[in-house]
C-alpha cells in the first residue's frame, strides 16, 4: 500500500483534536484546530501542563488523540499501523530540554548513530555527518565526548542528530530551558539556519525574550485550548 | 542492514552485564547437556532392548529322569510323542519365530561357555543335570513370553519354562528411571533457563533504555531496535550449547564406559552423538530466541 503525500497542503493539520489521558477527567488538548504550512517557523508558548507536550507527542505518534484528526507530512496518523510509525519519525527531527545525547560515545557518533539505526550505508554516513557538524558550528569538535562540551555545545549534538536526516518537520521542546540566555541566542540561530533550509520548525517554549526578538507565529495554548495564533506575535504580557 | 552495527551493540549488551551472561550461559549450558544426556539415555537404552531383544529365547525344558517339577516326577521323562506334540504345539503358535532342539548334551556346552569364568559353578554341574529344551525364537521377546509360556506350561512332557526376558524387564526399569529423572531435571532447569533469558534481556533493555529511546524518536524499525537483543539472548544460548557438547561427548564416554560391564554391550555410535548435539542446539536456539523475542515485545514497545 503507497501512502499518497499531499505536497500542497499543511505539514502539520489538526481537525478538533481532543486528548484526554486516561484517569484524568480534564482533557490535555480540547477541541484543536490548527494548520502548520511547510518551511513555517512557529513557537508553542503556554504555562506548565498547558497541553504543548501532549501536541508534540501527538504529532511523534507517541500518543493518539482521544478524538479529531491529525495528519502530519500528508498522512493521516489514526490510519498509519504500528509498523509505519518508524517511517513516520524518519521525517520528523526531535529535540528537547535535556539533549539525551548517549554518554559513552562521540559528538560523531551520536550523530552517527541516528543515521546508523535507520540503515543508511557507511559511505552515506561519513559525507553527511561532518557537513551537519559544521552546519551546527561544532567545527573540529567531532571527537570530543559529550561530558567535555558546555549545555550549549550540547545542544548543538542534539539539534545535528535531529537534523542529520533532512527531516521535514523539527520539533524541539523547550531547547533553551537548560541554557543561559547569551547561549540561547547561539542555539536559536541554529534553528533559524534549519528552517531556513525549508524545514518546518516547531518550538514550545517559556523564553519570552527568544519570542519576542524572533518575530515568528506564535500559538499560545492555556488549559488545553489554543487562545491566540498570530503570525509575527510576541510572547503576551501575562507571564 | 547494518551487522557491523548490530553485533557492536550486542557486544556492548553482552558486556554490561558479564555476570548475568555468565549465569545464563552456564544454566543453558546445564540444563541443554541435562536433555542431552536423557536423550542420549533412551537411544542407549533403545540399542540395549533391541540387541538384547534378538538374543532372548525362550527356553522349554524337557522332563528327564532329574525333574523339577511333581509333574514330571509322576509321569516320568517325556516320550517321543510327547516331545513331537510341544513341538507342534509351539509351531503353531502366532508368536513364535522359530522352534529348535537342544540336546542335553548341547545344553551342557552351551552353559559351559556361558559361565566359563566360573570353573567351580561349572564344574559342579554334572552331565544330566541339564534337561533337553525346546529353544523358542519369539517375534516380540518381551510381550510374547507371557502367552507361549502359558500355552506350553502344564503340557505333558514340560517341565519347566525359562524366560529371559524377565530379567532383562527390571533392567529396563531401572534405566527408564533413571532416564526419567533425568529428563525431569533437565526440565527443570530448562524452566530456570527461561526465565534467567527473560532477565538478562530485561536488564539489557534497562541498560540501554537511551539508545532503544533515541532509537525510537528518530525512527529506528522495531526489527532494528530489537535485533541487538535478540541476537544477544540467542549468542548467550550458543556458547551455553558450546559447552553443553562438550559435557555430551563426556556424557558419551561415561555411558560408553558403562557398557563393558555388560556381556553383550552396544556404544552409541558418533552419528547419535551428533544427532543430541544438534537436537539440544535447535532447543537451546529456539528457547533463547523466543523467550528474548517475547521479554521484548513487553519491555520494548513502540
Amino acid at each position: 500500500m503507497f501512502i499518497i503525500e499531499r505536497c500542497d497542503g499543511p505539514v502539520i493539520h489538526f481537525e478538533s483534536v481532543t486528548k484526554t489521558y486516561p484517569n484524568q477527567s480534564r482533557p490535555a488538548l480540547e477541541s484543536v484546530n490548527l494548520d502548520v504550512e511547510k518551511g513555517e517557523f512557529v513557537f508553542l508558548v503556554g504555562p506548565s501542563g498547558s497541553g504543548k507536550s501532549t501536541f508534540l507527542r501527538l504529532i511523534l505518534r507517541e500518543e493518539r488523540p482521544t478524538d479529531g484528526r491529525i495528519y502530519v507530512a500528508g498522512r493521516d496518523l489514526a490510519r498509519l499501523t504500528n509498523w509505519k510509525v518508524p517511517q513516520l519519525r524518519r521525517r520528523i527531527g526531535c529535540v528537547f530540554q535535556d539533549f539525551r545525547l548517549l554518554p559513552g560515545k562521540s559528538v560523531y557518533q551520536n550523530i552517527a548513530f541516528a543515521l546508523e539505526v535507520i540503515g543508511k550505508p557507511r559511505r552515506f554516513i561519513r559525507k553527511v555527518v561532518p557537513e551537519v557538524i559544521d552546519l551546527v558550528g561544532l567545527e573540529g569538535k567531532g571527537e570530543r565526548m559529550p561530558d567535555e562540551l558546555s549545555g550549549g555545545e550540547q545542544q548543538r549534538v542534539a539539534m545535528a542528530r535531529a537534523f542529520v536526516n533532512r527531516p521535514m518537520i523539527l520539533l524541539a521542546d523547550e531547547p533553551t530551558g537548560n541554557i543561559d540566555p547569551a547561549t540561547s541566542i547561539g542555539i536559536m540561530k541554529v534553528l533559524d539556519r534549519i528552517n531556513r533550509t525549508g524545514t518546518t520548525v516547531v518550538m514550545a517554549t517559556h523564553d519570552a525574550a527568544i519570542v519576542d526578538s524572533m518575530r515568528k507565529r506564535v500559538i499560545e495554548l492555556e488549559y488545553g485550548k489554543v487562545v491566540r495564533d498570530q503570525s509575527r506575535g510576541v510572547y503576551g504580557q501575562a507571564y | 542492514m547494518r551487522a557491523q552495527f548490530v553485533f557492536g551493540e550486542v557486544w556492548i549488551g553482552l558486556r554490561r552485564n558479564l555476570t548475568m551472561t555468565v549465569a545464563l550461559i552456564v544454566v543453558v549450558a546445564i540444563s541443554l547437556s541435562l536433555l542431552g544426556t536423557g536423550l542420549l539415555f533412551v537411544k542407549q537404552v533403545n540399542h540395549t532392548r533391541q540387541l538384547w531383544q534378538s538374543k532372548v529365547e525362550l527356553s522349554i525344558f524337557l522332563c528327564d529322569n532329574n525333574p523339577l517339577s511333581p509333574q514330571c516326577t509322576k509321569n516320568g521323562p517325556a516320550t517321543k510323542p510327547q516331545t513331537a506334540q510341544i513341538r507342534q504345539t509351539l509351531l503353531k503358535l502366532p508368536q513364535v519365530v522359530n522352534v529348535s532342539y537342544r540336546t542335553q548334551a548341547a545344553n551342557l556346552a552351551q552353559f559351559k561357555k556361558e559361565f566359563a569364568y566360573d570353573p567351580v559353578f561349572v564344574a559342579s554341574v554334572l552331565p544330566g543335570d541339564i534337561p533337553a529344551s525346546f529353544q523358542v525364537k519369539l517375534k516380540n521377546a518381551q510381550a510374547d513370553a507371557g502367552p507361549v509360556k502359558a500355552t506350553v506350561t502344564g503340557m505333558p512332557g514340560v517341565d519347566s519354562v525359562g524366560d529371559d526376558s524377565s530379567i532383562l524387564t527390571n533392567f529396563y526399569r531401572l534405566l527408564n528411571g533413571a532416564r526419567n529423572a533425568v529428563i525431569v531435571v533437565a526440565i527443570i532447569l530448562i524452566i530456570a533457563a527461561i526465565m534467567l533469558v527473560a532477565n538478562t534481556i530485561r536488564l539489557s533493555a534497562f541498560n540501554r533504555r537511551r539508545e532503544t529511546a533515541i532509537m525510537r524518536l528518530v525512527g529506528a524499525s522495531n526489527f532494528y531496535v530489537q535485533l541487538p537483543f535478540l541476537v544477544e539472548g540467542m549468542i548467550a544460548g550458543l556458547f551455553g550449547w558450546l559447552v553443553a557438547v562438550a559435557l555430551l561427548a563426556g556424557a558419551k564416554a561415561g555411558l560408553d564406559g558403562l557398557q563393558n560391564y555388560f556381556p553383550f554391550h552396544t556404544q552409541l555410535s558418533l552419528s547419535d552423538l551428533v544427532e543430541v548435539v544438534l537436537v539440544t542446539m535447535f532447543i537451546g536456539l529456539l528457547l533463547c530466541g523466543t523467550t528474548s523475542f517475547l521479554t521484548l515485545r513487553r519491555y520494548l514497545r513502540v
